[in-house]
């Protein structure tokens, strides 16, 4: 207990959720305090900045779709991370895995023959599998060899990127447009329909959402679920339960992987009609999916939530692109420093202020 | 080319190559060995990279280039400190975000400077007698960077700083149990601040000398990955800074190779290798077992807060 | 006993003034007053003990006067001027070394290397090679022999000790505080560490240690301070006290030593071990050919020094661990490195040595705790579906009939006091009627009532007609509890006896190495 003034702060042995939204909140708002900073720095009036993406973004209908739009793939990825994150399994090979999904997505819609009616349900099944496995390649590494979670996942990203590379510039290669290089484009079956006047292949949405809603389910209610928490928490208790490691962490990985890998194929079939080179697939999704899935605190619910979040970053990063004349990595920017306040705040919610005056206080 | 020449090519290369990794290394190495760790070289390494080329730039003077990127990545890894060893945070998301900050802020800044390449690179330099020696002359002494030779000096004396002086001792046993050096009156705070921002500057220094030296230029992303690469590389030289002249000499070979093969397979799987290469390499060190990872300091990623049970 | 008179320039007399005075010292945590209003003085020359049950206070004045904590209110005096002690390193300026309980050392580092560190005046280059040599002198002087270059994680419990002590003597600590000390040695080891305490007396310092055995403060101390609760009860000179005066003060009532059990009536076996071999984590063989066999409704406790092999002992028979030779048959059945689950599955209940670690999962709720080994049986599931209803009603019936104080089955246990952790750890173990119980040192830290608890209950389960294997430090506990007692000593069992024969100086033989002529496995 330590007196600063005329405040007490009490060290607590668990945070109230009041605490837990008020102090994420908080660090929100710094971040965008900061983020001003920055704004200023490149010349641009913060303010003028700060109207100006409200405008592109959550003033207009238009504005709304495009988050909701961006916040597809965060939906389905950020899910996927919360599971991964609450097994303590450092998944930050969401980018690779969504990759995988929109390679095997891409095969099916190009190669795979198969009748009209069945190919957009084949691309995202084939597209949950290939994320699936490229998931579960780790989570083997991991328990069998104790190779780190955070290096192989992300050795891996570096991997798709390249093979998705190759398949562009190589075997898959179609009509090159302006020096971009593209595979060809998906037949009219195999792409997703949107809403009309916006942007948004609800389809995906709705996978989305309801993944989030199985995995809240998942992790609550199932045996598979409590495993996972308590591996998550205290692997020398799982040991002593005779929770098998292994079983758990393929799971995990296995949804986490095949939940990037949905999203790749939702991008494929949703937006982009065709493999592209890997920055135009993926603007960093997956890595924003780490916080997005961090600022949800563990609920996959909470998830779509900070998803949304995160898909207003990338709207107002196209629209400060387009309107501000500033580069888009300015949302790398902001990620990281949402994402620094966040977890600097985090001791914050453990502490509890009171407003106590020296005069009335007898406490010692 | 025969097959002289090809292994004296292989092996200058891999130097040059190597060098970039081998400062990573060294500074993560040190950062490990208080038991911190920092998966932010990435970004530390683009904020190094860039704020070389922006002050080599405009002063013609790439010393001073890598000088200020050397204070430029302590700096971000002062960041790094501050959430880590002060607010306890979790140690990986921090290095994360700071990967994340740095590659948007180094690609933000670095819009204008794109594409030109640097006025005045640092010169290459060739050791005037012993270049002269039969193979070993052109592979080790002739067209190599000051910052290699440098690299290579400062990986001995860290290794005689690490294992036989009193600061050693100390750092050590902050990383493998900082209640112990706690006890005794060690303050293990500023042991890790000190240790990260090393590894910060190191880090800047290894950005620099891509963008000042070994590809005068600016592009973003530059780094490439190498960051993540060095991460992998602490652990397989089992934090020990003369080991790690090796591993970065390996992946600089490697990477080396992948531009070698060209001819035959395609670039772009070619490119893969190194990354590839990073996780063959650590299931190699899972599969020796117990041994390798006895060098792992034994407080490694745990905050350290003083009378917590 | 009277201080001898004083040697060096400290004045042994024990009429002089105080090397260190504690005035006031209070000190709060959430939720718990550990010092409250203590004062305490420590006299050159003298050794203290500072005597009191877990709990009560003691290592956390010792913590502050070592500078690791600092207390909300009161004053500490160092040879007469008061001092502010904000650090280990002013303590240890201040003249004031510390042995904890456990040991602060850097395991993989050699003895010098651990001396060394932080150490003021040392060269820059090569400081160990300088503190070789001092630790030679010193280890003579004291008669603490120590191989400085060794590997402090090679050495015994007792020789890591010793690097502690010299550890405190070469940085010219006046006041040596022990906490616990003896709990890692064996009764020779004691007599010989209060040999060492003795030397050090008449070298002019002051010893304060920190136990909650009465024998040794009558045996080693020149006074007593009692705590309980975190106040001072007493401090008085041992030569004008008791055991049952002293255990009253610490206790607050009359304390009854042994525990009242039916008679053992064992019936068929519940765990057969043959020539048990298995290696600990660092590779070295930790069981050396174990035999025992415990039958349903006796009770056979393990005495034995920690880290002679009990711990492997445990997890091998719990399926943690592999065992390289040996078999391993649970009621009836062979089970010789099986996995935990069929382990479990087959009826063994294990109340492990470290709750906090692998008992419990701290972060998930009370109930969620209660069902951790048997989450994967009805009714707590059906197919993958956990039943969330009946883990409740699991969960209620369980706080009450064990009484574990909690405000809802959902509070986080972490929050739960160390009693009634265990508690909660015996209430999911002991459900459905487990035929083989394996408890290591399940009364460790907690206060006097949650003990009894958790004695009376093992004895029920053993009256019930299971078999229960105590491993325990507390030889007291072991000897009222069991029915027979096997010695273990560098991964053997030297000798099993039966308890009401038992003497403890034979058992305090074959704890360290002595083996006994008597006693059957059967």
């Amino acid at each position: 207990m330590k007196r600063v003034g005329p405040f007490v702060l009490e060290r607590r042995l668990a945070p109230s959720r009041g605490a837990v939204l008020g102090v994420s909140l908080l660090a929100v708002v710094l971040a965008l305090l900061v983020a001003a900073l920055i704004f200023w720095g490149y010349g641009v009036n913060p303010w003028h900045a700060y109207r100006v993406i409200f405008q592109g973004t959550l003033a207009s209908p238009q504005g709304w779709a495009e988050v909701v739009r961006r916040a597809i793939p965060l939906i389905l990825c950020g899910v996927g991370l919360v599971v991964a994150f609450r097994a303590q399994f450092w998944n930050i090979g969401a980018e690779g895995q969504l990759l995988a999904g929109a390679v095997a997505a891409t095969g099916v819609a190009l190669f795979s023959g198969l009748p009209d009616p069945w190919l957009l349900p084949a691309m995202f099944l084939a597209g949950f599998l290939a994320g699936a496995v490229w998931g579960m390649i780790p989570a083997l590494l991991k328990v069998k060899l104790r190779v780190n979670d955070v290096i192989s996942t992300l050795m891996l990203n570096y991997v798709m990127m390249y093979i998705v590379e190759w398949l562009v510039h190589g075997p898959w290669k179609g009509p090159t447009a302006r020096g971009f290089a593209y595979s060809d484009l998906f037949p009219r079956a195999a792409r997703l329909p949107l809403i009309p006047g916006t942007r948004i292949h609800w389809i995906t949405l709705v996978v989305g959402v309801a993944m989030a809603i199985a995995c809240a389910f998942l992790l609550s209610r199932t045996k598979l679920g409590y495993e996972t928490r308590v591996v998550g928490q205290s692997q020398d208790a799982a040991r002593y339960a005779g929770i098998d490691f292994l079983k758990v962490t393929l799971w995990v990985m296995l949804i986490s992987g095949g939940l990037a890998g949905l999203a790749g194929a939702g991008e494929m079939a949703g937006v982009h009609y065709r493999l592209r080179s890997p920055a135009h697939i993926s603007m960093g999704y997956g890595y924003t999916a780490i916080i997005v899935a961090w600022l949800a605190r563990g609920s996959p619910l909470a998830a779509v939530v900070t998803a949304l979040l995160f898909g207003l970053i990338f709207a107002a990063g196209d629209v400060i692109k387009v309107a501000l004349a500033m580069p888009f990595q300015v949302t790398d920017v902001f990620n990281g420093l949402i994402l620094f306040f966040l977890i600097g705040s985090e001791l914050l919610m453990y502490w509890h202020i009171r407003w106590a005056p020296k005069r009335a206080a007898s406490e010692g | 080319m025969g097959w002289e020449e090809w292994l004296i090519s292989t092996i200058a290369r891999a130097l040059a190559y190597g060098t970039p990794l081998l400062w990573g290394t060294l500074g993560e190495v040190y950062a490990e060995r208080s038991g911190v760790v920092n998966l932010g070289v990435e970004g530390m390494m683009a904020i190094g990279a860039f704020s070389a080329f922006a002050v080599a730039q405009s002063t013609g003077n790439p010393g001073l280039g890598i000088l200020v990127a050397a204070v430029a990545g302590g700096g971000a890894a002062l960041i790094h400190a501050f959430l880590t060893v002060t607010l306890r945070a979790n140690q990986y998301v921090s290095g994360l975000a700071l990967t994340m900050f740095g590659l948007g802020l180094s690609g933000l800044l670095g819009r204008g400077w794109e594409g030109v390449p640097l006025k005045n690179p640092l010169p290459a330099i060739t050791v005037p007698y012993l270049a002269d020696i039969p193979i070993l002359g052109p592979m080790l002494f002739q067209n190599q960077s000051i910052i290699t030779y440098l690299g290579l000096v400062l990986a001995v004396v860290l290794w005689v700083l690490l294992y036989r002086t009193r600061w050693g001792i100390t750092l050590r046993s902050v990383g493998e149990s900082p209640a112990t050096a706690d006890a005794l009156g060690v303050n293990v705070y500023l042991v890790r601040y000190l240790a990260v921002i090393l590894g910060g500057v190191l880090a800047g220094v290894a950005g620099g000398y891509l963008s000042v030296e070994y590809r005068p230029s600016w592009t973003e992303g530059m780094t490439g990955g190498m960051g993540w690469i060095v991460i992998a590389l602490t652990i397989f030289v089992a934090w020990d800074p003369v080991q790690a002249i090796g591993g970065a000499v390996l992946f600089g070979a490697l990477y080396h190779l992948s531009y070698r093969l060209q001819p035959w397979v395609a670039p772009e799987l070619l490119k893969l290798m190194p990354y590839a290469a990073a996780i063959i390499v650590l299931a190699f060190v899972g599969l020796g077992g117990a041994q390798r990872r006895r060098g792992a300091p034994g407080a490694l990623g745990v905050p350290y807060a003083r009378g917590e049970k | 006993m009277m201080a001898a008179p004083g040697a060096g320039d400290l004045g042994g007399n024990q009429n002089s003034s105080p090397l260190v005075l504690l005035e006031g010292v209070t000190k709060s945590f959430p939720g718990v007053v550990a010092n409250d209003r203590v004062t305490l003085d420590v006299r050159p020359g003298e050794v203290h003990a500072l005597l009191g049950e877990n709990g009560a206070g003691k290592t956390t004045l010792m913590n502050i006067l070592y500078g690791l904590y600092r207390p909300d209110a009161g004053e500490i005096y160092v040879k007469g001027r008061k001092v502010n002690i904000r650090s280990p390193r002013d303590a240890i300026a201040c003249g004031i070394g510390m042995v904890h309980q456990h040991f602060k050392l850097v395991y993989p580092h050699t003895v010098a290397e651990n001396v060394a560190l932080g150490l003021q005046g040392t060269p820059f280059f090569g400081p160990a090679r300088v503190v070789e040599r001092g630790l030679r002198e010193l280890g003579e002087r004291y008669n603490l022999p120590v191989d400085p270059k060794a590997r402090v994680w090679q050495l015994s419990a007792g020789e890591q000790q010793r690097v502690e002590i010299l550890k405190a003597l070469y940085r010219g600590a006046d006041v040596l505080i022990l906490d616990e000390p003896t709990s890692v040695l064996t009764p020779q080891e004691t007599g010989e560490l209060f040999k060492v305490l003795a030397r050090m007396k008449e070298e002019g310092h002051a010893v304060v240690f920190i136990t909650h055995k009465l024998d040794e403060v009558m045996e080693a101390a020149d006074r007593v301070t009692v705590m309980r609760r975190g106040k001072v009860i007493a401090t008085l000179p041992v030569a004008e006290t008791d055991k049952a005066s002293l255990a009253r003060m610490m206790v607050g009532r009359d304390v009854v030593f042994r525990i009242s059990k039916a008679e053992c009536t064992p019936g068929k076996e519940a765990l057969v071990l043959r020539d048990l071999r298995a290696v600990n984590d660092r590779g070295l063989p930790a069981l050396r050919g174990i035999s025992l066999t415990v039958c349903r409704g006796e009770i056979v406790g393990i005495a034995g020094v920690a880290g002679n092999g009990q711990r492997e002992l445990v997890e091998v028979i719990c399926g943690l661990r592999r065992a390289q030779g040996g078999e391993v048959v649970v009621l009836g059945r062979p089970l010789t490195n099986r996995s935990p689950r069929t382990v479990a599955d087959a009826g063994v209940a294990h109340i492990p040595e470290e709750r906090l670690r692998m008992g419990i999962v701290p972060g998930m709720t009370v109930e969620e705790n209660l069902i951790l080994k048997k989450h994967h049986w009805p009714p707590f599931s059906s197919g993958p579906l956990l039943r969330l209803a009946e883990v409740r009603r699991f969960a209620e019936q369980a706080i009450e009939e064990y009484e574990i104080m909690t405000p809802s089955p959902k509070t986080p246990a972490k929050l739960l006091s160390g009693g009634n952790i265990q508690k909660l750890i015996l209430a999911r173990e002991l459900s459905g009627e487990p035929g083989l119980v394996v408890a290591a040192h399940p009364t460790y830290g907690l206060d006097v009532g949650a003990t009894e608890l958790i004695r009376q209950l093992l004895l029920r389960q053993r009256d019930a007609g299971a078999g229960v294997l105590l491993v325990s430090e507390d030889l007291e506990e072991i000897v009222s509890l069991a029915d027979r007692i096997a010695v273990m000593f560098r991964g053997e069992i030297m000798g099993i006896v039966e308890a009401s024969e038992a003497e403890l100086g034979e058992i305090g033989l074959m704890m360290a190495g002595t083996r006994s002529g008597m006693g059957d496995p059967r």
